[in-house]
């Protein structure tokens, strides 16, 4: 027999996003509609332990919240004239049947709840816990568990995003087409941090991080759903399916990390990858050029594809960073773009990459410039060189697992063959 | 974490399980729902038992027994895999499947969770996690052969 209080709290998660997203068209914002859509749960809390729960229970907490609305609405007999007209509206509409909760065929409320709650005039830590929260239903505390910050100043950080909007008048719409681009950027960002929040988290009990990779893919999943030609949401569905496909095999039982090179393939998660290349071909189909998340996710089919390292297409790849490094540079993708030149080019070639990049202090100074360039001078030969070079990685190493690793590698690479 | 869904009914109801088109209809309009909310993975319906086989292994003898297998009384008709965030909130998906008493007395959906490497914890150990390496790589070498 299921827990009342966890069935409580899944009907939640099912059923909040499309409910705040109906009440904010309603009220015309997003804040009190995120209140009032709690007042609603928190009565739920109260009378379902004691009444049951109701056969249709969205459309019940639909109800509730509406009520409320008109409630607080004339409690606080506001002289605004939208209040007023909000409440009269709410107030002389027909009750909702029974199962008329989604009257939101095209999911333009929940897409326009998904656009505020990204919306640029928010920092971004706040884009991130207001689309956990009210897209992804979410509670508080979770939130706060998994970034690793007290409920209390999660809370906070709430309640001012929520201030914010409000003072900032931003309306409750879908962004017109010359504005799509930029405001579907931010969004994906959010879902994409979202996602490597719990991807990366490296702490073999942290399951409440863990999670938050798939309730990053289940908001990609939504949005898929409602910007069907929208290429780049495809692309980052398929980034994100394609990584998780990963997940069991990135780190040993004592929780080092594997390299792609080193991981057994056969362990990687059939199902994901089969998603994931769809979602591509899904992109693809829409025959748009191709953006970063498109251009990374092609990356990461690539290696989906090859049954072993060595089967690995690394001209492909290394086409696909030439690519992924016009649309988005950066010193990230610079160093993976010397890797790829290393593997169809030599160590040479990959030298004269590395010290061309190497000029940005930002990647000269990162641990992974390092060790890819340790590497490079070790097959050169240069072994004196290239145990130097790991030595100063390891230096910038940015936990004690990895600066071990590197120091191991550094000896290794200043040993003498026998 | 991903669960698997499981469609059951009786082996002797099974000739009334064949989908009509209202009940492709509903179920399409099902299934809509659960892709649009994130959770839907993987779905397929299955062929009526009388097209299907079993391999029973007893008492050291192997048989084969073909269908159909009317005295079954949990028939697997299809399944999903689904992505949920609690065994709670796939009941709560399974209640809303839409049903219908022509299509046998009872129809059962059975909620199963799909193991991942992360679940075995610490009795997992490298050494087992080793074994099962290994064997995996024997599974494999013994196909490469056939």
């Amino acid at each position: 027999m299921p827990d009342v209080r966890r069935t409580i709290d899944a009907i939640w998660r099912m059923s909040s996003p499309q409910l705040i997203a109906t009440l904010a068209r309603t009220v015309r914002d997003v804040g009190l509609a995120e209140e009032l859509a709690q007042d609603a749960f928190v009565a739920a809390l109260e009378q379902w332990p004691r009444d049951g729960i109701p056969d249709n229970p969205a459309a019940w907490l639909t109800t509730t919240a509406k009520n409320k609305a008109v409630d607080l609405i004339r409690r606080e007999h506001t002289r605004d004239a939208k209040y007023t007209a909000v409440a009269a509206d709410l107030a002389t509409r027909p009750p909702d049947a029974p199962d008329a909760v989604v009257d939101d065929p095209i999911g333009d409320d929940l897409l326009s709840l998904v656009f505020v709650a990204c919306h640029p005039v928010l920092p971004r830590e706040a884009r991130v816990a207001l689309t956990l929260r009210m897209v992804g239903g979410l509670s508080t505390d979770e939130i706060a568990r998994a970034f690793l910050v007290p409920s209390a100043t999660l809370g906070q950080r709430i309640s001012r995003a929520k201030r914010t909007l409000t003072e900032a008048q931003v309306p409750f719409e879908v962004p017109q087409p010359d504005e799509l681009p930029a405001r579907l950027g931010a969004v994906l960002e959010v879902v994409y941090l979202v996602f490597n929040e719990g991807y990366t988290a490296t702490s073999g009990e942290d399951w409440v991080r863990r999670d938050l990779a798939e309730d990053a893919m289940r908001l990609g999943r939504v949005l898929a759903g409602l910007l069907p030609a929208e290429p780049e949401v495809h692309g980052l569905v398929s980034l994100m399916e394609l990584q998780a496909s990963r997940f069991a095999t990135r780190q040993g039982p004592d929780g080092a990390p594997i390299l792609l090179e080193d991981q057994d393939r056969r362990r990687w998660d059939r199902l994901l990858i089969t998603r994931g290349l769809a979602a591509l071909d899904r992109a693809a189909q829409l025959r748009r050029p191709l953006g970063p998340y498109c251009l990374q996710a092609a990356i990461a089919a690539q290696h989906a594809r090859a049954a072993t390292w060595e089967d690995t297409d690394w001209d492909a790849i290394r086409a696909l960073y030439d690519g992924l490094a016009q649309v988005a540079p950066s010193p990230v993708v610079a160093l993976n773009r010397a890797v790829a030149v290393l593997m169809t080019d030599g160590p040479q070639a990959a030298l004269d990459e590395l010290d061309a990049v190497g000029a940005d202090p930002r990647l000269a100074r990162h641990h992974l410039y390092g060790a890819v360039r340790g590497d490079v001078l070790l097959r050169l030969g240069r072994r004196d060189e290239a145990a130097s070079t790991l030595e100063q990685a390891a230096a910038h190493a940015p936990s004690t697992r990895e600066r071990r690793l590197l120091l191991e590698r550094a000896a290794a690479a200043g040993e003498r063959p026998a | 974490m991903k669960v698997m869904v499981m469609i059951q009914g009786a082996g002797a109801d099974e000739d009334k399980i064949a989908p009509t088109e209202e009940m492709l209809r509903e179920m399409g309009a099902y299934n809509e729902q659960l892709v649009k909310a994130g959770v839907m993975l993987d779905g397929e319906g299955l062929h009526p038992s009388a097209k299907g086989a079993r391999v029973v292994f007893a008492g050291g003898d192997t048989s084969v027994v073909d269908g159909p297998f009317t005295e079954s009384k949990e028939l697997i008709a299809g399944y999903w895999i689904w992505q949920v965030s609690s065994l709670e909130e796939a009941v709560e998906w399974a209640k809303k499947c839409p049903s219908d008493p022509q299509y046998g007395a009872t129809q059962v959906l059975e909620i199963r969770q799909i193991f991942s490497p992360e679940d075995f914890g610490a009795e997992y150990t490298p050494e087992l996690r080793e074994k099962d390496e290994r064997l995996a790589e024997e599974i494999q070498s013994q196909h490469g052969q056939a």
